[in-house]
């Protein structure tokens, strides 16, 4: 909402202060600035000057000098502009003075321009004559100004020799920005800002007066009004004027409306813009000659009707959409755009004005479906209060009058059959104050509520509540208004007392605190991707049509194909991070994510999905399968997730199916590893080998534990043996590890790989694993039989599955 | 004899001091003390001496050895001492060299400056609590004091999945969660993702992370909110950060406020990060609606709140002074390595 200052002292003439703090203090009493422009802060020492000669320049074809009568004295100005003569009143400004911009380029002078008195080719200028452009504003808002040139001001402008030229045009003036909020529905007119301006600096307010008008004549002679659907019409008021006289507009309306950044266009027009901006009231009005059968009825379109709007498109309506008709068609969607078939022209002699409230949820989804939105509608969808369309169209009606825009007709046609009334609320200081944490006088609480013109009633004390204030409802509404207009500033700080609260984190979060630690100490970084993707990515994915994968989440009203399905599987963020470093040439990126995937239990969705957290690492430039596979093992133990193995897999798509590994706990699924399918590389224009790791974070969670016992350091010294086998290729070493774990029985303290090998030396399809075993008790030194009987027990075990010693 | 061991201390003292190296000192120390050296020679030639004479003879070859030995020692220790030296001299190294440093992570930006408000909170005494990113409308919206057709929603954005069911516009849900469930008082933070269909830019996100915090106690005030969150800018953004509380609205919480700080980077001197105000938005908060305490089951008669909502990136972007959000989800390594 943008308000010209000049505009609110019409309202609030007492108010006088610096811009600055009006627009602090505005903000802190909730009407949020959130900028304002002050038209003449670049306009310095320029008055209105009237041209008494014009000589030829003589050393210069192109300037003419002039003499200038600019009040207290003469001046000579040289000028180059074309469209000046003698009697002409210009701006002229002033030697030490400034303009806002140069004439004839694009360029921003944020600090403005200054203008000294100079010699142009020998000839003595004191000052410089302006055009509208070097003023800082444009022939949009000064149409009758030249298109290049120094603004001449029109004859019947009044202004004479010396007079301030800024103020002359109005720009002396500063438009101050606001936040409204959507409660505030009140603030979208100047009466309701200049409201909040008088009770914020505690200033008079002045509503416009609304005097009588009209003739003798009866608008129900003219007009009959229906309203089929009072649901979504709450009030109707019309009023007809006759003998319409298109004209402009006076100066001081054509000011006001340029200040909101709005053209004049005629008297007709520009009254019902400006009864809009005053009141925050949309009006329509209507050629009554094209009104049939001098009825307006309001109704509900029908499904699949058309209707063409004053703009000249085609709207398709549904019966949703509340339509103003008269006796045989449709001529406006109401509250959202009047019809081609009845606007008005310049040859319009009698005008009916519609002052109306529509429901302003209905005109708000049905100017989005319709796919139009006006200034009209946007005032609507906020929500009117009913009671402000009849001093909203008697303001109108006293302007016609006023201007001499033509003849008003008398009496109103007001269908308003459930009319909105006060709101009385108690008045309770000490609930305010106990909501605040203040101690506000009652007396100041009440001063606070008077300025509002909430109307004290002090028999039942009551407050009653005026239908434009819609958000005051209840008693922290009523605390608001007290602390607004008290000061936030001014309420002291204190903290909340009561109960001593222990504050943490879930276990959940403890355990991913800890993943991110482990990440992060083996280089990887943690990155973010949207939980939103494109059912596209099954296909990168490799993912067979049936998998269950494909199963996910739909948004109705995604922002494209490429954020319309919720990920059921966490690897597409990181492929395209991976992708992303990749392509910009970084040799070496190692990722991590912790983030949801979204499973649903049944589609369509009845109810929430599953949402499960997964910790996704990717890398690629260093490392292996097996480095991956070290830092999620290191994962592990810092969790206290022991016997976790890596169960070969060859049925995860995406994964190449040599090199995948579900990772297990007995028969609980902790996730799974693997190097990146090639195939799904190319997809992902990630041409190098990946490795990714996912784990179920949720599973973790579940068997993480951080409670550790001190065992002793072992005080009898180990034993070691080192076994050497041939095996077949094929054969995991995890088998061969389980083997000897299983058989070893306690004394032993751990198995380590040392050697693997392939080649000649062991044959064809053959090849030789090595293990060191160190075998302890904690309790005696181990007799060299006992450790023989164990590794006999491993032999035998090996033995069975047909492997030998390497002799 | 005595004459004998004096000549052989003097010339095994003389060869010692002119050994020069560990291996010649050693020769020397077999060659006099050795079981054929000179001194064993002469002890093993006691038979030949004298009964009476045995005991003080005896006593001149062990002060002879003892002296030897001595001497021995002494020049080992300096010529292992000079060794050493040597050989550090060779060892010297140019310390100028770079340090090899481990492969090491980085954590996400936003999750460091959530870890660091999540800290402030937690000494305060505020638990966190986890809610769901794909929520019930009810949660969303109507709990929350947004009925069905409010303006509030076209607003926010939402995405939909059916009618009942979207994404989270805030994290604000999580407060009627917990409410709800009834167990007073509260004190709570609930930090999530959230997501609103704004298109990808500089400054928008569809997907961003915000901060809530909800208390809920008897006598609850304005000015408990006006002090805890004091409080917390000034643990956060430094001691001398001041706060500012201007009048707004949201639908859940009456009175509302926004919340501006000091510019941390001017001080409210006035920069281009505050755009001259010296002030920057940083929240928003007010006491919890009397409607809403009504609809979770909480008797408004007896309790108070407040809440208060905080977007994350905006704290990442401002603290980290990060131009771009797309930085945020792009996860270029060359990003990340600067945190």
């Amino acid at each position: 909402m943008n308000t010209p200052i000049s505009w609110i002292k019409a309202y609030v003439p007492d108010l006088d202060v610096e811009v600055q703090e009006f627009v602090d203090k505005m903000t802190l009493s909730g009407s949020h600035v959130e900028g304002f422009e002050q038209k003449d802060k670049n306009l310095k020492n320029i008055v209105v000057g009237k041209i008494e000669s014009i000589e030829k320049h003589p050393d210069a074809d192109k300037l003419v000098v002039c003499q200038v009568d600019v009040g207290k004295e003469k001046l000579q100005i040289v000028t180059g502009a074309k469209n000046v003569k003698v009697g002409d009143m210009i701006p002229l400004v002033l030697d030490g003075g400034k303009v806002a911009a140069a004439h004839g380029d694009d360029k921003e002078y944020p600090d403005g321009i200054d203008i000294k008195k100079g010699k142009l080719r020998g000839v003595e200028s004191n000052g410089m004559m302006c055009g509208i452009e070097e003023l800082g504003s444009s022939r949009d808002f000064y149409p009758e100004a030249p298109e290049d040139g120094v603004y001449v001001f029109p004859e019947d402008s009044g202004v004479k020799p010396g007079d301030d030229a800024v103020h002359a045009l109005g720009l002396d003036d500063t438009i101050v920005e606001y936040e409204i909020t959507s409660n505030r529905v009140d603030c979208f007119s100047m009466i309701g800002m200049a409201r909040e301006v008088a009770a914020t600096f505690n200033e008079e307010f002045h509503a416009p007066e609304i005097k009588k008008t009209g003739n003798d004549k009866d608008v129900n002679d003219f007009i009959n009004v229906t309203v089929e659907d009072t649901e979504l019409c709450k009030r109707y008021c019309a009023r007809v004027v006759e003998n319409i006289k298109i004209g402009p507009s006076p100066k001081w309306m054509q000011d006001r409306l340029r200040a909101m950044g709005i053209r004049s266009i005629n008297n007709l027009v520009d009254i019902t813009n400006y009864v809009m901006e005053e009141y925050g009231q949309p009006m329509h009005a209507f050629d009554l000659s094209t009104i049939a059968g001098n009825e307006i009825i309001v109704k509900r379109a029908k499904d699949g009707d058309k209707f063409v709007t004053l703009d000249g498109q085609e709207r398709n309506l549904d019966s949703d959409v509340l339509m103003i008709n008269d006796g045989e068609k449709p001529v406006a969607i109401a509250g959202i755009m009047g019809g081609e078939n009845s606007m008005i022209t310049d040859q319009v002699k009698t005008v009916l004005f519609e002052s109306a409230c529509f429901d302003g949820t209905n005109i708000r989804l049905s100017s989005k479906r319709i796919g139009l939105q006006t200034d009209s509608s946007f005032k609507f969808t906020k929500g009117l209060d009913p009671n402000n369309a009849i001093d909203a169209i008697n303001r109108a009606c006293q302007l016609v009058e006023e201007m001499g825009c033509g003849d008003v007709v008398g009496g109103v046609v007001d269908v308003y059959p459930n009319p909105v009334k006060e709101k009385v609320l108690p008045f309770e200081p000490e609930r305010y104050n106990g909501l605040l944490g203040t101690d506000i006088a009652k007396e100041d609480m009440l001063k606070i509520f008077k300025k509002l013109e909430l109307q004290y009633n002090e028999a039942d004390n009551t407050l009653t509540v005026p239908t434009f204030r819609q958000d005051l409802g209840c008693m922290a509404d009523l605390a608001e208004e007290v602390a607004r207009f008290y000061g936030y500033d001014n309420i002291p700080v204190s903290l909340p007392k009561g109960e001593a609260t222990v504050g943490k984190k879930p276990f959940n979060q403890m355990v991913d605190d800890v993943a991110r630690e482990i990440c992060e100490r083996n280089g990887f970084s943690g990155g973010m991707t949207y939980s939103f993707e494109s059912p596209k990515v099954f296909d990168k994915l490799l993912l067979p049509e049936d998998a269950k994968e494909r199963q996910a989440i739909v948004i109705s009203n995604p922002l494209g194909e490429d954020f319309s399905i919720m990920r059921t599987v966490s690897l597409n963020g990181m492929l395209t991070s991976l992708a992303t470093n990749y392509n910009r040439r970084n040799k070496v990126a190692r990722l991590y994510e912790l983030g949801n995937i979204y499973l649903p239990k049944a589609l369509p969705l009845t109810e929430l999905p599953e949402e499960k957290m997964r910790l996704t690492l990717g890398m690629y430039g260093e490392g292996d399968f097996f480095d991956l596979k070290g830092v999620v093992f290191e994962l592990f133990e810092k969790l206290g997730v022991a016997g976790a193995e890596c169960e070969p897999c060859n049925d995860i798509p995406y994964l190449h199916p040599g090199r995948q590994a579900k990772i297990m706990k007995g028969k609980l699924d902790l996730g799974f590893l693997g190097q990146i399918h090639p195939e799904v590389g190319d997809n992902y224009n990630l041409k190098t080998d990946a490795y990714v790791a996912v784990l179920n974070m949720e599973v973790l969670t579940m068997i993480a534990s951080f409670d550790r016992k001190y065992e002793g350091i072992a005080k009898f010294p180990a034993s070691t043996r080192d076994l050497s086998m041939i095996m077949d290729k094929e054969m995991f070493v995890g088998q061969i590890e389980h083997v000897i774990t299983k058989n070893a029985g306690k004394i032993l303290e751990s198995c380590e790989l040392f050697d693997v090998y392939e080649g000649e030396q062991v044959g064809e399809g053959k090849k030789s694993v090595a293990f060191s075993l160190i075998f302890r008790a904690k309790d005696r030194n181990l007799e060299s039989a006992e450790v023989d009987k164990a590794v006999d027990k491993v032999l035998a075990a090996l033995k069975d599955l047909g492997i030998e010693l390497r002799s | 004899m005595r004459e004998k061991l004096e000549s052989i201390k003097a010339e095994a003292l003389s060869k010692i001091e002119n050994a020069g190296n560990l291996d010649n000192l050693n020769d020397i120390k077999v060659a006099v003390l050795g079981k054929k050296g000179e001194l064993t020679a002469v002890l093993k030639s006691m038979k030949d001496v004298a009964p009476e004479d045995r005991p003080k003879v005896g006593q001149m070859v062990n002060e002879a050895r003892a002296a030897i030995e001595a001497r021995l020692e002494e020049e080992r220790t300096k010529l292992q001492r000079q060794l050493r030296t040597e050989k550090m001299k060779r060892e010297t190294i140019d310390v100028t060299l770079p340090g090899r440093r481990p492969m090491r992570g980085h954590r996400h930006p936003n999750q460091t400056a959530l870890e660091d408000l999540e800290r402030v909170f937690i000494g305060m005494g505020y638990e966190v609590v986890d809610g769901p990113e794909v929520e019930y409308d009810r949660y969303n919206f109507e709990l929350l004091n947004i009925p069905a057709d409010h303006p509030a929603k076209d607003e926010q954005d939402t995405f939909y999945i059916t009618k009942d069911i979207l994404l989270r516009t805030q994290t604000s849900p999580v407060q009627a969660r917990v409410m709800e469930k009834g167990k007073l008082p509260i004190r709570m933070i609930s930090p999530g993702r959230v997501f609103r269909a704004d298109e990808v830019d500089a400054t928008h996100s569809p997907s961003f992370h915000q901060l809530e915090g909800l208390v809920i106690d008897k006598g609850i005030t304005f000015a408990d909110l006006k002090g805890t969150l004091e409080q917390f800018a000034q643990e956060f953004f430094g001691k001398k950060t001041k706060v500012k509380f201007r009048p707004h609205h949201f639908p859940f919480t009456e009175p509302s406020a926004e919340v501006d700080i000091t510019c941390f980077k001017c001080g409210g001197k006035g920069c281009r990060m505050c755009k001259g105000s010296g002030w920057i938005e940083i929240l928003g908060c007010g006491m919890v609606h009397p409607n809403v305490l009504d609809m979770c089951g909480i008797d408004k008669n007896e309790y108070q709140g407040f809440a208060f909502g905080i977007g994350l990136e905006r704290v990442t972007l401002l603290k980290y002074e990060i131009d771009d959000m797309r930085l945020l989800y792009e996860n270029d390594t060359r990003f990340l390595n600067q945190f």
